[in-house]
C-alpha cells in the first residue's frame, strides 16, 4: 500500500461483499461503504436486533448463502476498513464525498467499485400512497430485519419472482395473504419451463410457492389489471380487472412492485457512459463481461448495472474485483474469471426466461388515472404531468421535471422517473428508449445542510 | 428532415433572450424562426437561481432593467403562466461597515432611477429580519423586486412564442450563419436552410463564434453557478436576500424549498454540462446554515448548476453589430440576466423593426470589445459558427 490510494467499494450486498473479498485476497485494503447498519444487502438484510428468528426462518432456501457472506464478510475485519450507515453522495475525479455521523468524508480511492443494488419498480395505482401499501421488497423488509407484517391481510400485487416469493414468507409467517393479482397472463409462466434446463431448483422453488399458496386457500389471479388500492386514511381493499370481470377484496396491507430497477446514480456521476436496455426498459451503465465500466478504473457489479439478483451479485462482484485486479497487474485466476463470466451468462439467459414470465405491464401507464398521484415528494398528479407535457410540448424527460417538478423531491426520481419515462412515452408515441432519462447530480440522497468536513484522516491511513 | 424557411427574423438561441424577443416579433407582425441546439430554456435561462433583482446591477444596466421590471408583474397575460413570481422585495445584507458603505453609495449613485432602495440598520433589520442572524451590520431593501421559477420562465416564453406563431425549432443547431445579398442565410440541424432578412446572435455560453464569424471577436468566457436547495420548510423568508460582496444568495419558493446559492460549479467532459462541486455545495450549505438558523436542521435534497455567458466587465453584450447590418447581439449576461431578459427581447424586437430603440443600450455595446485599429471596414462573411465553442477561462467575476 505504498503510494495508491485505497480501492472504494459502494454496497456491502452480494456484490460488495464478494469484491471485496477478491480485493483482500490479493493484498488489497478496500475502503466498503453501506447504508444499511449492517452488511447484506437487501435480500440478506440483517435484523437491527437479534430476535430469536434462525436464519433458516429469515431466508429460507437462501439461508446458507446469507450465512455464507456473512461469515465471509465479518471474517474481513482488520483486513479492510468498514464504514456502516454511510451515504455516497458525491463523486467527482477521483473523489468521493461520504456523510457519516453528520460530517463529510472526502475520500480520494483509486479504483471504484459501484454494487448499489436495486430497487422496487413501481408504476402508480390509484390508491398507491395510502398507508398500508408497500413495495414487494419494502414488505420483504419488514418481515425479515423488523420481524413484522404490514397488514394482518394482506394482498400482493404486480408482477415478478418476488411476488410469489413475498406471498409465500408472509403465508409462513402466519399472515393471512388475502390474494396474489398478478400482472401477466397466465400463459406467460409457461416460459418457465424454458428456465428448466438452465436452473431447474429455482424453476421447481417457484412452482412450490404457487402450489403451497394455493394448497392453502390463497386466491391466485393472473392477467390482472386496473388496479385500484381503495381506502380513504389507510388501505380498505383492492379492486381489479380480470377475466373480463371486476373483482374487489378487503385487506388492511398491500404489497406492491413490478420487479425491480437499478440504482444507477454513482455509476452517472462517476461518468459512465449508459445505453438503453430493453429487457430493463431503463438507461443502464455499460459493462464488459468482466464488469468494467466506460471510465478507467470504475468497475460495475450486481444489481446496480442491471437485474439479475443475488446469485448473479455474487459473481459478478467478485469478477469486478478480479478485473480491478487485472488492471493493477496483480495476480487473477484466468480459470477462475472465465468461470465467473460462464456462469454470469448462463444466469443471464434465465433472466430473459423471468422476463418472458414476469413481463412488465408497460401497458399500464397510458392508462393512468389524471388524478393518480405520479410524483409523491412533489405531489405532482399524472395529469398534472400531462398538462404540462401539452403546454410546453415536452418530448423529453429532463425537460418534463423542469416543468412539471415530477422526479425534484427527495427521491430525485428514483421512485417516480421510470413511471413518469413510461407515462412521456405512452403520451408522446414515443418508444421509451426515446424519452431520454434523468441525469444524476448529487446529492444522490438529500443530506444534512449541516455536514462538518471530516479530519481529513484518509489520505494517511491510506 | 431537409426544410426551407424563408422569415424575417431568425434567432439563434431559446433562451430567455431569445424566447422573449421571439415573441415581441410576433408581436410586431414579423415571421420569426427560432433556433436552439437543444431545448428552449434549458441553459443558463433555466437554471439559474431565479432573482429578479434590479438591487446591485450596473447603473448602465438600470434603464433595460426597468423595463424588464414593467414585465413581470405582466407575465400571465403574456405567456398565460405567472411563473411563480412573487414581488417578495430583495434584501442585500452587509456584513461590516466597508460593505455597508458601498450599500449607501449605491443607493445615492442611483436615487434618480426611481428603484426604492430602503437603507436599514442593524436593530431595525433585527426588528424586520429576525429570521436572519450573522454578525450583519444593515441592509438596503429594493421592495419592488423579487425572485421567479427560472424553469417555467424560459419554457413560458418559448411556447408562448410558439402558439404565437414562431417557428421555433429545437434540437436544431445553428452550423453557419452568413451574410448574403439581401439577408441572411443560415444553415442548421440535418438540412435546414433558413432565409432571414434580420438575424439575433442570443445563443449565451455559445455566442462567441457566431459573433467571431461575422468579424466581431468578443471575450466571452463561461461561469457555471451552483444551487443547493432545501427540502420544502415552513415559512422562513420572507424576501429574496443577497449579500454584498456576494458569497451567498437565498431565497424561498412558496412550496417551501430554500434555494442558496453562491458558489460556482466546474464542466463536465462535455464542457455544456456542469456539476456542482461538493466543495461547492458544501460552503454554500454552511453558510445557510450559519445566516438563517431556521435552516438549520434541514435537509439538501438537490444541487444544480448551468452554464452560464460571462464578460469580463460583468455587462452583457446588447445591440446592432458593428460590422454586419440586419445582425443584432444580446448574450453574455454574466450570472445577471433573468430579470432583464424580457426587456432586451422587447428592445431586440424594437432594434429588428425600427432600427432603434428609447430604452439606452449604448454602453453595452458589442463596440466596447472592438480593437482599436483592427480590419477596417470589412463585412465578414461568417463561417465556421459551427465549430465547437471551447469554454474558456473559468469566470471570476463574483
Amino acid at each position: 500500500m505504498t503510494g495508491r490510494a485505497q480501492p472504494l467499494i459502494v454496497g456491502a450486498g452480494p456484490a460488495g461483499i464478494r469484491a471485496a473479498q477478491a480485493l483482500v485476497a490479493v493484498g488489497l485494503r478496500p475502503l466498503v461503504v453501506d447504508e444499511a447498519p449492517a452488511c447484506g444487502g437487501q435480500i440478506y438484510r440483517q435484523r437491527p436486533v437479534p430476535d430469536g428468528r434462525s436464519a433458516k426462518s429469515l431466508y429460507g432456501s437462501e439461508a446458507g448463502k446469507a450465512q455464507a457472506l456473512h461469515g465471509a464478510f465479518h471474517a474481513l475485519a482488520g483486513h479492510i476498513d468498514y464504514w456502516p450507515q454511510a451515504l455516497l453522495w458525491n463523486l467527482r475525479d477521483g473523489d468521493a464525498d461520504i456523510a457519516v455521523a453528520g460530517e463529510n468524508r472526502r475520500v480520494a480511492y483509486d479504483g471504484l467499485i459501484l454494487a448499489t443494488g436495486a430497487t422496487d419498480r413501481i408504476l402508480p395505482v390509484p390508491g398507491w400512497t395510502l398507508p398500508g401499501v408497500f413495495t414487494l421488497g419494502g414488505s420483504q423488509v419488514a418481515l425479515k430485519a423488523q420481524g413484522c407484517a404490514i397488514g394482518s391481510r394482506v394482498v400482493f400485487a404486480g408482477t415478478g419472482p418476488l411476488l410469489y416469493l413475498v406471498a409465500w414468507q408472509y403465508m409462513k409467517a402466519g399472515v393471512e395473504v388475502a390474494a396474489v393479482l398478478d400482472a401477466a397472463p397466465f400463459s406467460a409462466k409457461f416460459a418457465m419451463l424454458r428456465g428448466l434446463p438452465l436452473f431447474p431448483a429455482i424453476v421447481l422453488r417457484g412452482m412450490r410457492f404457487v402450489a403451497e399458496l394455493k394448497l392453502r386457500g390463497v386466491a391466485l389471479h393472473s392477467g390482472v389489471g386496473g388496479v385500484r388500492i381503495e381506502g380513504t386514511r389507510e388501505v380498505s381493499g383492492v379492486a381489479w380487472r380480470s377475466g373480463g370481470r371486476e373483482h374487489r377484496i378487503a385487506c388492511d396491507g398491500v404489497g406492491y412492485g413490478l420487479t425491480l430497477r437499478s440504482e444507477t446514480q454513482a455509476s452517472d456521476l462517476a461518468g459512465c457512459t449508459f445505453r438503453f436496455d430493453e429487457r430493463d426498459r431503463a438507461w443502464l451503465p455499460q459493462r464488459d463481461a468482466a464488469g468494467r465500466s466506460s471510465v478507467a478504473g470504475v468497475y460495475l457489479a450486481g444489481d446496480g448495472a442491471g437485474i439479475a439478483g443475488a446469485d448473479a451479485a455474487e459473481r459478478a462482484g467478485e469478477r469486478a474485483a478480479l478485473a480491478l485486479c487485472e488492471d493493477r497487474g496483480l495476480p487473477v485466476s484466468p480459470e477462475r474469471a472465465a468461470r465467473l463470466e460462464r456462469e454470469l451468462a448462463r444466469i443471464d439467459r434465465f433472466r430473459d426466461v423471468l422476463e418472458a414470465a414476469f413481463p412488465f405491464p408497460a401497458h399500464w401507464a397510458g392508462g393512468i388515472a389524471d388524478d393518480t398521484l405520479l410524483c409523491r415528494c412533489e405531489e405532482i398528479s399524472a395529469g398534472e404531468a400531462r398538462e404540462a407535457m401539452g403546454r410546453y410540448g415536452i418530448v423529453e424527460l429532463n425537460r418534463l421535471k423542469a416543468v412539471s417538478r415530477v422526479g425534484m423531491g427527495r427521491c430525485q426520481g428514483r421512485i417516480c422517473g421510470g413511471a413518469a419515462a413510461e407515462l412521456l412515452a405512452a403520451e408522446t408515441g414515443q418508444g421509451i428508449g426515446s424519452v431520454g432519462r434523468l441525469r444524476s447530480q448529487a446529492p444522490l440522497k438529500p443530506v444534512p445542510l449541516v455536514l462538518q468536513p471530516a479530519v481529513r484522516d484518509r489520505e494517511t491511513a491510506a | 428532415m431537409s426544410q426551407r424557411l424563408d422569415v424575417d427574423v431568425a434567432i439563434i438561441g431559446g433562451g430567455l433572450v431569445g424566447s422573449s424577443a421571439a415573441l415581441a416579433l410576433r408581436g410586431m407582425g414579423l415571421s420569426v424562426a427560432l433556433l436552439d441546439k437543444g431545448f428552449c430554456g434549458a441553459q443558463a435561462s433555466g437554471v439559474n437561481y431565479g432573482g429578479v433583482r434590479r438591487q446591485g446591477r450596473p447603473r448602465k444596466q438600470l434603464p433595460l432593467s426597468q423595463r424588464a421590471h414593467a414585465v413581470w408583474p405582466r407575465l400571465a397575460a403574456l405567456i398565460g403562466i405567472d411563473g411563480e413570481f412573487i414581488r417578495s422585495g430583495h434584501l442585500k445584507l452587509a456584513r461590516g461597515e466597508a460593505e455597508m458603505a458601498a450599500l449607501e453609495a449605491y443607493a445615492a449613485d442611483v436615487a434618480d432611477l426611481d428603484l426604492g432602495l430602503e437603507l436599514i440598520g442593524h436593530n431595525d433589520l433585527r426588528e424586520r429580519f429576525p429570521w436572519i442572524e450573522g454578525d450583519i451590520t444593515g441592509a438596503s431593501l429594493c421592495a419592488g423586486d423579487g425572485h421567479a421559477n427560472p424553469r417555467l420562465v424560459s419554457a413560458g416564453f418559448a411556447s408562448a412564442a410558439r402558439r404565437a406563431g414562431a417557428h421555433v425549432l429545437e434540437n436544431t443547431a445553428v452550423t453557419g450563419a452568413t451574410r448574403n445579398g439581401t439577408g441572411f442565410a443560415i444553415e442548421a440541424g440535418e438540412g435546414t436552410a433558413i432565409r432571414a432578412a434580420a438575424l439575433v446572435n442570443s445563443a449565451g455560453a455559445w455566442a462567441g463564434p457566431f459573433a467571431e464569424s461575422f468579424g466581431e471577436p468578443v471575450p466571452v468566457s463561461r461561469i457555471y453557478p451552483s444551487m443547493v436547495v432545501t427540502e420544502p420548510l415552513a415559512p422562513i423568508m420572507t424576501v429574496n436576500t443577497g449579500m454584498e460582496g456576494r458569497g451567498i444568495y437565498a431565497r424561498q419558493v412558496e412550496r417551501g424549498n430554500c434555494v442558496v446559492g453562491g458558489e460556482r460549479g466546474l464542466p463536465l467532459p462535455d464542457a455544456d454540462f456542469s456539476r456542482p462541486t461538493g466543495d461547492g455545495a458544501l460552503a454554500i450549505m454552511n453558510r445557510a446554515a450559519g445566516l438563517f438558523p431556521a435552516m438549520r436542521h434541514a435537509q439538501a435534497i438537490r444541487f444544480w448548476t448551468g452554464t452560464e455567458a460571462a464578460m469580463p466587465d460583468g455587462n452583457p453584450v446588447i445591440g446592432p453589430s458593428g460590422t454586419t447590418p440586419g445582425l443584432f447581439h444580446a448574450f453574455g449576461f454574466t450570472g445577471a440576466g433573468f430579470q432583464i431578459a424580457p426587456g432586451v427581447g422587447e428592445v431586440l424586437a424594437e432594434l429588428v423593426r425600427d432600427g432603434a430603440t428609447p430604452t439606452p443600450i449604448e454602453a453595452l455595446s458589442i463596440a466596447r470589445f472592438a480593437k482599436p485599429s483592427s480590419t477596417s471596414d470589412r463585412t465578414a462573411d461568417g463561417s465556421g459558427a459551427a465549430r465547437p465553442s471551447e469554454p474558456q477561462h473559468r469566470g471570476n467575476l463574483s
